[in-house]
This record gives structure tokens, sequence and C-alpha cells, in this order.
């Protein structure tokens, strides 16, 4: 297990360099000038060439490499050309915002997700297993967008139970912080619980058919017990997989989502950022993106040999 | 029991005070992007503009009608056959650090826009030589030629005066913490989540000021802007979508304000940038004439703007005072545009119009498209992404551009820099130049009587005009919609929310 935790580790700094070539190479492609995009309207020549010179725009692409990496390793991301602050302070500021997001809307996803997915399959082809099914189809068809506005013009404007956008800290308010997060979390939790529990109902109905179920039943151990501590562990193997990769789709900023409720998250920060050409935002949110689902996969490495004892030989 | 009583009383009395305290009140205002730095010298978007009406004064400012009217400035006159422009200070002003503001502050403010390394400001005041101190409250602005939109410019950004204390403790830093002389002062930002200010006791005009904070909260989407204002979240919000006002009208809970705005749109055409001109739109009057003669611009307004917005045919609105009257909006007429065709031999014109992927504008594209065709022109749309479409037209690599100017209060700023010989070549991005027109366009600037530069700007009407170098179309409106509990609020021509005078019933 050490030695497995060692190698995974290991890997991570060649991976996070070869990602790191990779952004700054693609982002590279994108038309445009930073400094006449940040110029104003007005676009002084002046300005355009001082902005060229303070961001080493003009310095060669391997310069511009070297720097911007030089600047990483004693955790200097580089300025927000649009708003003149570290990117390394936005990164932190944004970073808990979107954490929290990401936390609740999975929090939604699993506990939809997976009950709806264990009762599909152990109800299978009854009315209840086609309802999940055809309501899962619903979840992963309805763009987040649409949905989110639909939400806002019930709960909000409607209703007025729910406020239609922002955020609060916790630090300032927790209820106030929860209700802003409500309506974003059951949002994008619902599309990954839709995902969620077809993954769970396809892993478990291949269990429940599994000899040891069978042994289990024979033993004469009850339904729940029979479900819960026999067949749903081995199945969950596939879930922890999907968790790991949506937890790490949703850290890289839920862009739509985040846009329609106004969540201050990685989303804006980085549609903003490329749309103005604010390459040192741009590279360092999604550094940091790629480094979370890095470290996301090897926790859903370390779950398997935690939820399937097999695994740990 | 007389105890218990005088207890209750007491306890009754000391959560009426605390509740009176914390009875803050907070203008939340929904602005369509967030601001970039906030620093008057260094900012360049039009939404930080926004925040700046209720950060910081200006010398001068403009009245909803476009005159100049005073501020932090009382009076002024210009001297020296117009190469002086001597202004008297308001007395008794001081900066949010309680610092004083003085004709020391000005001069430094001034000549901060002028020398701080990536100024925005410099080129809009470029014609100030110095900076005199006459005394105490009176300074001199000495330029190098006459320079009539200068006062304009004062009533914007380059107008606006630093606590220089401040910005010389924070340098690069200041747009962190902006210190000015506004009626509100700065307390929190968070990017892209809130801007935070609270009101400043100090304020010179502070009885016109009725909240104690005013946040600020970006919200891209329009509807989500509306929505929120229809629940109650945010008192005000800006650039409703024009397909939204029957909404904002129908609802009981909103009132709406409405103001042309200083901004045009228009179809610029490279006439003279690159290889991309030479074909017949950029090189014949006539095709364009033609062009021109095939939009119906008021059944664009209405079938794209639900009618809310002002057709245009000039850089300044019909209702600017600067709108030359003999000139006015030619009507559509496909017999004529199709003899114009024939004339010039080219009876179904083929190009490409680079259109910024905005649903509004694109719309735009197709009516236009749909209404040249029936002229016998072939407009290939291309929707091409804002920032890449500016480096396309800078680079000169496009035909026609459907793009806008958000408009400046003096028509200089709406004119010289897209037509003239000596104009940026990245404004004047159709590098369109005709030296008939240099001299009316420097007579333009220089002359400080408005009856002298309206006869200048019928001149160069006349020339421009026929020429096409772009071919006006539409003047958007600034669109608000606010609780119908605030009142106060008035719309100017610039778009910005002047905190002044608004009030919450």
């Amino acid at each position: 297990m050490t030695a497995f935790l060692l190698r995974r580790v290991a890997l991570i700094v060649p991976t996070l360099f070869f990602v790191s070539l990779l952004i700054f190479g693609l982002q590279q492609l994108l038309p445009a000038d930073p400094a006449l995009a940040m110029a104003g309207e007005e676009r002084d020549p002046a300005v355009v060439a001082f902005l060229r010179e303070k961001y080493h725009l003009n310095e060669p692409l391997p310069v511009r490499y070297w720097l911007w990496v030089k600047g990483i390793t004693v955790g200097d991301f580089g300025e927000s050309i649009r708003i003149k602050r570290p990117v390394r302070d936005l990164i932190l500021e944004k970073l808990p915002v979107t954490g929290e997001l990401a936390g609740l809307a999975m929090l939604v996803a699993l506990c939809i997700g997976v009950p709806a997915g264990i009762i599909a399959a152990v109800k299978r082809d009854t009315a209840i297993d086609y309802g999940a099914t055809m309501a899962a189809l619903w979840g992963v068809s309805i763009p987040n967008f649409w949905l989110g506005i639909l939400l806002i013009m019930l709960f909000s404007v409607t209703l007025g139970w729910l406020p239609a956008s922002g955020f609060v800290s916790p630090a300032e308010s927790l209820k106030q912080n929860l209700l802003t997060l409500i309506m974003p979390a059951f949002v994008l939790g619902n599309a990954i619980a839709a995902v969620m529990m077809r993954h769970t109902r396809s892993a478990m109905l291949q269990v429940l058919s599994a000899d040891y179920v069978r042994t289990a039943r024979a033993k004469g151990l009850s339904q729940a017990s029979v479900i819960l501590r026999h067949a749903l562990r081995n199945a969950l193997i596939p879930v922890v997989t999907l968790g790991a990769l949506e937890f790490g789709a949703l850290l890289s900023g839920a862009v739509l989502t985040e846009q329609v409720f106004t969540i201050p998250g990685f989303g804006k920060l980085i549609v903003d950022a490329v749309f103005n050409r604010d390459y040192a935002v741009v590279q360092g949110v999604v550094l940091c993106t790629a480094l979370a689902y890095i470290l996301l996969n090897l926790l859903a490495d370390i779950a398997y040999v935690l939820i399937n004892p097999r695994l740990r030989a | 029991m007389a105890m218990r009583r005088f207890l209750s009383c007491a306890l009754l009395a000391t959560s009426l005070c605390a509740g009176a305290a914390s009875a803050q009140t907070t203008l939340r205002i929904g602005l369509a992007e967030d601001p970039d730095i906030l620093d008057p010298t260094l900012a360049r978007t039009y939404v930080g503009r926004i925040v700046f009406a209720s950060l910081c004064d200006k010398l001068v400012d403009i009245s909803p009608t476009l005159e100049v009217v005073p501020q932090l400035a009382t009076e002024w006159h210009w001297t020296d056959d117009n190469k002086g422009l001597v202004m008297t200070l308001r007395q008794g002003v001081t900066f949010q650090d309680g610092e004083k503001m003085d004709a020391a502050s000005v001069k430094f403010s001034l000549e901060r826009h002028l020398t701080l390394p990536g100024s925005n400001r410099k080129a809009e005041i470029s014609a100030l030589k110095s900076v005199e101190i006459v005394d105490d409250h009176t300074v001199k602005l000495v330029l190098d030629k006459p320079f009539a939109p200068l006062l304009a410019q004062l009533t914007d950004r380059a107008g606006m005066i630093v606590s220089p204390k401040a910005a010389q403790e924070e340098g690069d830093k200041f747009g962190e913490h902006p210190v000015c002389a506004g009626p509100f002062k700065f307390t929190e930002r968070v990017a892209q989540d809130r801007i935070v200010l609270d009101r400043f006791p100090d304020y010179w005009n502070k009885d016109a000021i009725h909240f104690d904070r005013i946040v600020f909260l970006p919200i891209a989407d329009s509807t989500v802007r509306l929505s929120n204002v229809q629940s109650g979240q945010l008192d005000l919000v800006e650039r409703v979508a024009a397909t939204d006002l029957d909404t904002v009208r129908k609802d009981t809970r909103l009132k709406l304000a409405t103001i042309t705005s200083l901004a045009y749109n228009g179809i610029t055409i490279n006439t003279g940038n690159g290889d991309r001109a030479k074909n017949p739109l950029g090189q014949n009057t006539q095709v364009r004439e033609a062009l021109e003669l095939s939009i119906d611009r008021t059944a664009l307004n209405q079938v794209v703007f639900n009618g809310e917005f002002a057709a245009g045919n000039q850089w300044e609105p019909p209702s600017s005072p600067w709108y030359v009257k003999d000139m006015p909006i030619p009507g559509r007429d496909i017999v004529k545009a199709k003899a114009l065709l024939a004339a010039a031999g080219v009876p179904h014109p083929s190009f490409t119009m680079m259109v910024p992927t905005n649903p509004e504008t694109l719309r735009a594209a197709q009516v236009i498209q749909s209404m040249a065709g029936e002229a016998g022109f072939d407009i290939k749309i291309q929707a091409t992404e804002f920032a890449s479409s500016l480096d396309l037209a800078v680079k000169g690599d496009f035909e026609a551009y459907l793009i806008g100017w958000s408009g400046r209060t003096d028509p200089d700023g709406n004119l010289y820099n897209f037509v003239g010989c000596k104009a940026p070549p990245a404004l004047n991005t159709g590098h369109y130049c005709t030296p008939d027109l240099e001299p009316l366009l420097d007579a333009s600037r220089t002359a400080a009587a408005v009856d002298e530069r309206l006869a200048d700007y019928a001149k160069i009407a006349a020339i421009t005009l026929v020429d096409r170098p772009i071919v006006y179309l539409w003047h958007q409106k600034w669109l608000y919609a606010m609780s119908s509990k605030l009142n106060g609020f008035t719309p100017y021509p610039d778009g910005l929310i002047r905190p002044q005078g608004i009030v919450m019933q």
C-alpha cells in the first residue's frame, strides 16, 4: 500500500509538468493580442506597448514559459492583467467557493443517485425502476442553465423563498450561505445524480446476480443486510471512480451554473479570463484544476482499497 | 413590580435603539460585468465608471442634457486664445482619508494621469502641457494648443481627483484601496462577487446622499439580473435587455428608466487597411451609398430592439445638440440602391461582415443581410468572439465590421479617432483618410464656441456621410429596471448611476 502510494505521488510532478506545457502551448493558439484586449476602448498605442513590456508579451515563448514556471516554484502565479491582482490571491479566494459548491452538489448527487440506483436495481423491471430511469434521463438531458433559470423564476421571483443569485460566505452567515447555494447545488447535483443512478443500478444488477449474494441469501440474511452489507460494497467501486471524476469536473468550475447563479468561483473566473485574454489567470486556474483531478484520482484509488479488502493484497 | 416594569421599558428602549442603529440603508446595484481595476488613471471599462460615480468626484460633471456643470470645480474660463483653462476649486472638500482637496492635489492627480506607466488617461488629456497652481483653490491648465474637448474629458475619469497621500503610499496598488473625494468610500471588493462602498460622512454634498452603503454586484446574465430586482435582491439594475422591457413595464414591483446613450453602432468599412480593402465596397462610394440605402433603420430597430433604441445616421444621436440637422436619416430606397450598383458596374457585390458574438448584434447583422440582399448585396456574416474580432480589425483582416463605440461627452470623442488620418490605427481600423477632412477635424477641436464647432461638424458631415467609411445605424439606450420604491434616480446619457438624490421610500 505504501509503495503504491509513493509511486502515485511521485508521478504527480511529471504529470503537472506535462500539463503546464500543454496549458501554456494551447493558450498561445487563442487568437487576439492580450495587450490590445486589455488596453481599453481607446487602445492607446503607448498603453499597448506598456502592457506588452510589463507582462513579457514581447519575449519568445520559451522565455515566457520559463518565467511562468520559475514564478510557480516560489508560489508566484503571476498577476491578472485585468484586475491587477496576484493570480495566487484570486485562486485562494475562489477555491473555497467552488469547493463548497462542488461538495454540496456531490452531496445532492450521492443522496439522490445512489439510493435511486439501488432501489431501481432491487425493483428491476417494475414501475419504480422505469420511473427512476426516466427521472435519470430527464436529469441528464435538461440543460443546467435552463433548469437554473426556471428554479430562479419559481423559488425567487414567484415564491420569494430563495435568493436569486450571489454568494454569502459561511463565515458571514451560514444560513444565507446555504440559502444561496441550494439551487446551484441542486442544478449541478441533479445531472450527476442521474449518471450516478445509472452506474449504481447497473453495478448493483451485476453484483446481485453473483454467487456470494445468493449464498448470503441462502444463509437467511435479511434483504437489507444482503443489499447494503454485501452487494452495495462491491457495487460502489465504479461509483467511486465516477464520483472522483465528476467532483474533479465540478472543481474545474461549473461554468454555466456559476454564471447563471453568479457564484464567484473558478468557472466565472476562467470564463472572464479567457474572454479578456488574461493568460496568467487561465494558466493558474487550469493548473490548480489539473492538480485537483490528480489528487482526486489518488483518493479514489485509496478509497477502492478501503472499500474492497480484496484489493489490499 | 415597578422595578420590573422599569427594567422591561429599559430593555425595550435599548432594543429599539439597537434596531435603529442597525437599520443601515443599502442600495444594491446589479452590474452587467465585473469592473477592472478601480484606479481612475488605469481603469478602462465602462462598468468601472459606474462604480467611480459613487466613489470619485470629478472636477466637472455633465447634466442630463449634456451641459458641463460644477462638481469639484465651481467655476472655469478659457484664457490665452483657448490655451489655458483656469478652474476655481470648491472650498472645504476633503478626501475620504481626511486629507484636504486643494490645487496641489488637482495638479498631482492630473500629472499622475499623464505620467503613470500604463495610464489610460494620457491620450485623453495629451494636450495638457502643465498644471499651474494659482492659489490654494485655483489651478490653471496650460495646453500646447487649443483643445476644446478637454473640459468634457474632465467630466469623466480624467477629471477624477485622488488623494495624493493615498496614491503615493499605495503606489501601483492604489486601485485596490482607492481614495477620492466622492460620496462613498471604498470598503471591500471580492473579485467577480461584490464591491462595497460605505457612506463618506464628510462628503461636501452629503445632504444629497440617502444611503449608508452601496453594494455593486456583477451579474452577467440579463435575465438573472432582472430576476434579482424582481425578487427584491437588488434595488437597481443596468443594461436591461430590450426584449425584457415589456416584462418590466407589466411588473408593478418595478420601474423603468431610459435615456439615449452617447454610443453609436454601425458598419465600419475597410477602405484602406491592407488587401481586404481592395473590393467594390472598400473602394467605391456608390456601392457604400447603395448599402446604406438598402437598410431600413426604423425596421431594424423595431425587429431587433423592439423599437426601443434610436435610429441614427451620424456619430451623435438625433437628440444630441451636436447632431447635424441638415443631414437627416435617409430613408430606404431599393430602386436607387440597385441603380447605384448598376452604375458602379457591380450589381451583386459580395462581402463578409465581421460581427462580435453578441446575440443582439448578430440578430441585427441578419436583418441587414436580408435587407441588403434585396438590393443585390451578398453579405456573409462572420461571427467572431469580441477580442479576436478586434485583433482582426486592427490587422485589416476584414471587409466590413458591425461594431459600436460607447460614446464620449464631447463629439470629438466619437469622431476624430475614427475618421482622421492622424487617428490611432487601432481605432480607425478601416484606415479611412481624406486630406480634405484634416483641417476641418483640427478646427472642430480648437474652437471653443459651440456655434463655430457646429459649423465645422456640418462641413465634416458633408464629407464623411458621403464617403461613408462608417455607416452609422443605431444608438442604444441605457435601460434601467429598479424597485418601484426607489425614487430620485436620474438617467444620464453617459449611462452612469449617480447616487445623489436616489432615495428608498
